[in-house]
């Protein structure tokens, strides 16, 4: 028992990272109506802290040092279309497989008591989604990876459609729809890639066959379509606030944290190392877009006067900075856009938590139904200040390592870009911080205000966790960078090769 | 030797986090002991740490590797030589001074502990600053005195004019930050290092092509990177443009007011451009462009300075002018005597913060100078320390001010780079100005008749022994600190090779103290400083109807005066509400509008209506069905037989 157990954590640990928080799922599905919720939501909680725990052996597990795929498993799936069960890590898929663990278990800590109808579906969605997260993370097979791809939009759409705000059927099928149009284009361009190398969908043989110019600015253009929209890009990022508005707590916490990181990771994965010709042709409309993401939706996240919806533009603006530093072909850069995807998980996702906080009392995200909660609940104004200043890029916390690094790599391609990038040390400080203006600070604005009561041992936890994280990454980023050194600069040689 | 290094700012964020965390739970008393004790030890060792300094054990080494990307080591480490155990002994030592000068100002405040815990973790950020040995942690101690204070402009947090102030002042330096972290970049794009020493070799050697600037202007790279870094100090030091936060830094407590927007923070762009001497050296143009901004301010901001009621405002607005002295010598090469004016002003004016918030709380928070008045035979000790602050501040001799405002003076004197006649006038007319509304505010205070009621001053009595005893431990070095550094800041003794000393700036400039003293009495300084001081006398003793005269004629220089150049309403105007208008434009019509309502709801509606049209189709009638199949047939026919 003892061997099997061994064998398993040695040689199928990716599958039971995907798989065991699945049948968790089912398992929590099978424990019935809401008379069961205290058994649904330990099942959840001991589920997800039991991948949390796996998933550190990956980490411990980890060579710094090795260019291939770690952890990999291959077995055959569907043998007359040479399509594969095939899975494998490198220190990007790693962090972000992390990344998905960890806040999976904040996710069902902070639904703990504030989801109190149909708790089991919940717990379920969020641990279902969990598997097929990671799934994306560490498909080494195009198929499976589509497979995985589209079935996290479905307990997504459930979460959002179900537990979600008054306007939550318009936002789920938006969000439905944007996203499964861009990802059609990228099944067609899976398809197209298959004939080219001769019948496999095997990622890495797509990244090595050769390529005419065209037929990779096509491919690159389809794929662009699927990942643009996940990231999100502008101009097709308007999904992205009305999801995060209609969505529960803790989806909007999954939504930011994790699924957009999807869309960067599909562009590691697939457009840069597929197409590497198209992508450095057309790196300079991306970059034209990421910083027009960057400069334009700190604007219209500087004018938004729900809470939710700020963070959500926020976070379009920070992932801006994510395919900034992705297209610029630097070292740097790319390493500081994956730090910035890690920070922005952390960040986002406690600022996400820290409006729940306020909107489970007093039932508004509108800011002006705030003012002075710093006078009611002292202790949840220091996290929400804390991670708000993590938001505008302070150093010491997370959210500044990835800025800097991006900006760094930004300059040594144009000053310009590093000046239109670095404009968000004003702006991303001036929304963010006007929004803690108006609802932390100020004398107490009215009665519902007044009557708050500062979060209670669970919140604390909570956030006192994601806290440590960014305060964390902030001081030592080192042992993260290290992580990806390796696959950083074996992307990024393998870019510069031409495959025409 | 290196763990004291480490010691040194580690007390101090550990005292922080004992009293943020822990304070309601030991207390307000040991909340003040627990730091009190750490910044004292802090003070003792750095004290330490200058001996050894000074006996030439220059420390320079890594501490941790915080991120290696793209081939480049971050490191965090420190630079230890005689700048920096300078701004170390003066950082402990005046917020030494404030920690106990809190105990009694704030001894009812309900955000008692929270406040020792901010102002040890700005005392942790500060030396954190000021002992970096590379770009990187100078930003992060930069940015984290930023932050304290943020979080102590806006500390009375139910002031609406607080909270707002504390985010114009960290908006305002982000935008310095903004210019800083570009010239870092560019740094590190030039050199590949962010560590001084590599730096400022690279930077000797470097000869590459310039930039191509905008409207093909061409820019040697130094100048660039000097520039940039420049915004960054202008920013944190208060520079017109960027000068607009400081002033309204005055709504946090009075104890900050002296430390972080007087004595330390606001000089940590002074330190850096010294610290950058190397490469500043190596650009005339970036060094005009540093001595005119520096001269701009010094004179704008202290004739502002006359017109202000305000007891905080007057001494801010005198802190703004004497910043634009550092940044004047600064431009004109004499790092030395900068930093020594640094020195000198972080006490006098810590002294002269302190003494305001001494009769602030005498008052019960008032702070309208024409509502006091004849406090001197009250507040007898709180008098003479801020009179002798302000005979250091109006420079005159002995005090501390005179020797470092003079070298300043003389530096500009004998500089003939571009912007020096212009800087020299400033400064000189700078001089009267300052010695004018020093001790306009002497006599508004503390001469005349009380101008408050009468129930106020039955109360009225000298403040505890808490403030007082600050405020005699700083008018010491205000007096004495000048006399005792003048020698070796001007020969450059003093800094030793931590700073550039270029010798055509200030070697001609070698004197003791005495003969600076007697130097004194033949250049126009000193006369300036003494008209100024007589002239308030006649305003404001001799003939107190003289200013509402002179304001009531000249209307339009006091109105300009009085709305401050009328920056704030612009940055408002164009900032403020125009990046909100902006931001509204661009959601409303853009987002909305574009892309919501044509491109993503507009093909919905494509869709929508198409699918009416086909659904017509589908009648559900038998005979359309079979109408439609026969057309279709006979078209597949005839189109076979085409074929």
């Amino acid at each position: 028992m003892e061997a099997l157990g061994v064998t398993i954590l040695d040689q199928h640990i990716l599958s039971l990272l995907i798989w065991l928080p699945m049948i968790g799922g089912v398992l929590v599905l099978s424990s019935g109506g809401d008379q069961n919720a205290p058994l649904a939501r330990k099942l959840a909680l001991g589920f997800s802290l039991a991948t949390f725990i796996v998933s550190l052996s990956l980490y411990t597990g980890f060579d710094l040092n090795e260019k291939n795929m770690q952890f990999v498993e291959h077995h055959s799936w569907v043998a007359p279309l040479n399509i594969f069960y095939h899975l494998g890590i490198d220190g990007i898929s790693l962090l972000l497989i992390l990344l998905t663990t960890l806040l999976t278990v904040i996710v069902v800590i902070a639904g703990w008591e504030i989801i109190q109808e149909r708790v089991a579906q919940y717990m379920a969605a969020f641990l279902i989604m969990e598997g097929l997260m990671i799934g994306v993370f560490s498909a080494l097979d195009a198929i499976l990876f589509y497979v995985f791809w589209e079935a996290v939009l479905i307990p997504m759409f459930l979460i959002i459609g179900i537990w979600g705000g008054p306007n939550r059927v318009y936002a789920a099928i938006k969000f439905f729809l944007y996203t499964l149009l861009g990802s059609l284009l990228m099944l067609v361009a899976i398809v197209y890639l298959y004939f080219a190398t001769d019948q496999s969908f095997s990622i890495q043989e797509f990244h090595t066959t050769p390529l005419g110019f065209s037929a990779q600015v096509y491919l690159f253009l389809a794929f662009f379509a699927a990942f643009a929209v996940k990231v999100p890009m502008f101009p097709v990022h308007t999904w992205l606030p009305d999801a995060h508005v209609e969505a529960p707590t803790g989806g909007s916490v999954i939504l930011a944290a994790i699924t957009l990181k999807m869309g960067a990771y599909g562009f590691l994965r697939f457009s840069i190392p597929i197409t590497p010709d198209a992508a450095h042709s057309l790196a300079g409309p991306v970059i034209g877009l990421s910083l027009v993401a960057v400069v334009y939706i700190a604007f219209v996240a500087l004018v938004q006067r729900d809470m939710k919806k700020l963070i959500a533009y926020s976070s379009i603006s920070h992932m801006g900075f994510v395919t900034l530093g992705l297209f610029i072909f630097d070292a740097q850069g790319m390493e500081g856009a994956i730090i910035q995807m890690i920070s922005h998980g952390f960040v986002s996702g406690a600022l996400f938590l820290c409006v729940g906080v306020l909107y489970d009392r007093v039932h508004s995200r509108e800011i002006t139904s705030y003012g002075g909660v710093v006078n009611t609940m002292p202790v949840f104004a220091a996290f929400f200040v804390f991670f708000a200043m993590a938001n505008a890029g302070l150093p010491g916390t997370s959210g500044f390592v990835g800025e800097f690094l991006v900006i760094l790599g930004s300059f040594r391609i144009n000053g310009w870009f590093a000046l239109v990038a670095g404009s968000t040390l004003i702006l991303g400080a001036a929304y963010t911080l006007w929004m803690i203006k108006r609802v932390v600070f100020g004398p107490v604005a009215n009665d519902k205000v007044k009557a708050l009561q500062d979060i209670n041992g669970r919140e604390t936890l909570v956030l006192t966790a994601l806290a440590a994280g960014v305060l964390a990454i902030g001081v030592f980023p080192l042992p993260l960078l290290e992580v990806v050194h390796v696959s950083v600069d074996n992307l990024l040689q393998h870019a510069a090769q031409s495959k025409l | 030797m290196e763990t004291i290094y480490i010691l040194i700012p580690l007390l101090c964020l550990a005292a922080s986090i004992v009293a943020g965390v822990t304070g309601h739970l030991i207390g307000k008393v040991w909340t003040h002991r627990v730091t009190i004790a750490a910044v004292g030890l802090a003070l003792i060792l750095s004290l330490l740490v200058a001996v050894d300094v000074f006996r030439g054990n220059v420390f320079q080494g890594s501490v941790y590797t915080w991120a290696i990307s793209g081939g480049v080591s971050f490191e965090i480490g420190f630079l230890i030589d005689r700048l920096t155990v300078v701004m170390m002994s003066v950082v402990a030592f005046v917020s030494l001074m404030v920690h106990i000068y809190t105990v009694g100002y704030m001894h009812d405040d309900p955000g008692y502990t929270r406040f020792f815990s901010y102002i040890s973790l700005f005392t942790f950020a500060m030396l954190m600053l000021v002992m970096a040995n590379n770009f990187l942690q100078l930003f992060f101690g930069w940015e984290a005195v930023g932050l304290v204070s943020y979080l102590l402009i806006g500390f009375w947090h139910e002031r609406e004019s607080a909270i707002a102030a504390n985010m114009k002042a960290f908006l305002v330096n982000r935008v310095g930050d903004l210019g800083f972290i570009l010239g870092i970049a560019a740094v590190l794009y030039l050199f590949g290092s962010l560590d001084y020493a590599t730096v400022f070799t690279g930077a000797q050697n470097y000869n590459g092509d310039p930039v191509i600037g905008p409207l093909g202007f061409k820019w040697e790279w130094m100048t660039v990177i000097c520039l940039l870094l420049f915004v960054g100090a202008m920013g944190k030091s208060a520079q017109v443009p960027l000068h607009v936060w400081l002033p309204d830094s005055m709504e946090g407590p009075t104890p900050i007011s002296a430390l972080i927007h007087a004595a330390t923070m606001v000089t940590a762009g002074i330190f850096m451009v010294a610290r950058m001497s190397p490469l500043f050296e190596l650009t005339t143009t970036a060094l005009s462009v540093v001595l005119v901004i520096g001269a701009v301010t010094a004179l704008l901001m202290a004739l502002v300075g006359l017109v202000q009621n305000d007891i905080k405002r007057v001494v801010a607005y005198s802190t703004l002018s004497q910043l634009g002295y550092m940044t004047v010598a600064l431009g004109v090469s004499a790092y030395s005597v900068s930093i020594f004016h640094l020195a000198t002003h972080a006490f006098f004016k810590a002294l002269l913060f302190l003494a305001a918030g001494s009769v602030i709380i005498a008052l019960h928070h008032e702070q309208d100078m024409r509502r006091m008045g004849g406090l001197r035979r009250s507040m007898p000790v709180t008098y003479i320390t801020a009179v002798i602050g302000s005979l250091a501040l109006a420079g005159i001799p002995p005090f501390a001010g005179f020797f470092s405002k003079d070298a300043i003076i003389e530096a500009v004197h004998l500089s003939n780079i571009p912007g020096s006649g212009f800087a020299y006038i400033a400064v000189l007319s700078g001089v009267v100005i300052t010695a004018f509304y020093s001790f306009r505010l002497i006599f508004m205070v503390f001469h005349g008749k009380p101008r408050f009621s009468d129930q106020t001053s039955s109360h009225l009595h000298e403040s505890p022994r808490s403030v007082t005893i600050p405020l005699i431990l700083l008018a010491i070095p205000s007096l004495a600190a000048g006399m005792l550094m003048v020698e070796s800041a001007l020969s450059g003794a003093l800094f030793g090779n931590s700073i550039e000393y270029p010798s055509a700036a200030e070697g001609a400039v070698q004197y003791t103290a005495l003969g600076m003293v007697l130097h004194g009495f033949f250049t126009p300084p000193l006369w300036l400083a003494v008209t100024g001081i007589a002239l308030a006398w006649l305003f404001y003793i001799r003939y107190p109807l003289l200013p509402g005269l002179i304001s009531s004629r000249l209307t339009l220089i006091y109105r300009v005066l009085l709305r401050k150049y009328g920056f704030d309403e612009l940055y408002q105007m164009v900032f403020a509400n125009g990046g909100r208008s902006f931001g509204n434009w661009l959601w409303g019509f853009i987002d909305i509008k574009l892309i919501d309502g044509l491109a993503v709801n507009g093909t919905a509606n494509v869709v929508g209506w198409i699918s009416g049209i086909a659904r017509r189709l589908q009648s559900g009638y038998v005979y359309h069905y079979a109408f439609a199949m026969i057309i279709g047939l006979v078209l597949l026919m005839s189109w076979k037989l085409w074929a």
